[in-house]
């Protein structure tokens, strides 16, 4: 997916009307009768939102009969989630480094005799953070 | 300690947040002061070397992350280096003329702890999403088998060594 093509998914999805007109589609077809039913809006409106996703590939139309019905297309999502999942690695992986460093430095801080401990919390809290926090990470 | 992130639709803009378990103070100097960055902004599996690094206002950096594989580098210029604004640009020297605006905030949250705000600035959407595409996923594609290492290594901590 080129980076257009993310910017016109990210757009497609900034619209809550428009996600909840995907949540619904994960469970089936829907004509746009179906799908503008449980919302405060006219058929045009929602047909309007239904051309944004499928301008975006993130839903299909057919025609059976007179009704046509929008289909839930799921590359596009996925590759709009690995995109952010990439960046996010990204810097877990740097801040993680962070995270030891910073741990690291202030016990290096504590253990110096010289340097006359501060009755802050941070030491305290740093083991217990540890604990509980990079274990889940 | 979950990294949130918010890209919103159609803006250049990406935002980070992250807790860190450490007073404000020392946040700052991990990202100002040379020994210091060199310890954590690179990936794990590269070395990271500084060309230069002048951490205040005007001041020039130039870094590199590399490994027998190849090596990446990245430069930009300091603007502000206040525990409250750290504001520099960025360029990946791969993809040049790509400038963006990387700000730091680093907040005091109380009991020792900091909150590390990044808002970053790019010239386009499409440049937003071109530097992920790009520059960010270098090194990135065995991340998370970096984390696991990472994760083994504190759960069997060698110890301080001072």
């Amino acid at each position: 997916m080129n980076v257009d093509q993310l910017s016109t998914v990210f757009g497609a999805l900034a619209d809550p009307t428009r996600r909840a007109i995907l949540a619904r589609l994960a469970d089936g077809d829907l004509a746009v009768r179906d799908l503008a039913a449980p919302f405060p809006m006219s058929q045009p409106a929602i047909s309007r939102h239904l051309k944004v996703l499928e301008g975006a590939g993130l839903i299909s139309r057919s025609r059976r009969a007179t009704v046509r019905l929008s289909h839930l297309e799921a590359a596009p999502l996925r590759d709009a989630t690995s995109w952010l999942a990439r960046y996010q690695a990204y810097w877990e992986e740097r801040y993680d480094q962070l995270d030891e460093l910073l741990a690291r430095l202030q016990r290096e801080a504590t253990a110096t005799p010289a340097q006359q401990p501060t009755p802050s919390k941070a030491p305290k809290s740093k083991k217990r953070k540890k604990q509980r926090g990079r274990n889940r990470s | 300690m979950k990294l949130r992130i918010n890209a919103p639709a159609g803006t250049p803009f990406i935002d980070t947040e992250r807790e860190f378990d450490a007073p404000r103070e020392l946040v700052h100097r991990a990202f100002l002061e040379p020994e210091l960055i060199v310890q954590w902004l690179g990936p794990r599996k590269y070395r990271m070397t500084l060309d230069k690094w002048d951490a205040r206002p005007g001041g020039e950096y130039r870094y590199v992350h590399g490994n027998d594989e190849g090596q990446f580098a990245f430069h930009g210029v300091f603007h502000s280096t206040d525990v409250d604004n750290i504001v520099q640009t960025f360029e990946f020297e791969a993809w040049p003329g790509h400038v963006s605006l990387e700000q730091i905030v680093i907040e005091d949250i109380g009991s020792g702890r900091s909150r590390v705000r990044g808002h970053s600035v790019y010239q386009s959407v499409a440049d937003r999403d071109g530097m992920v595409e790009s520059g960010m996923s270098e090194g990135m594609d065995d991340g998370y088998n970096r984390l696991e290492e990472l994760l083994a290594r504190l759960a069997h901590p060698v110890g301080a060594t001072s």
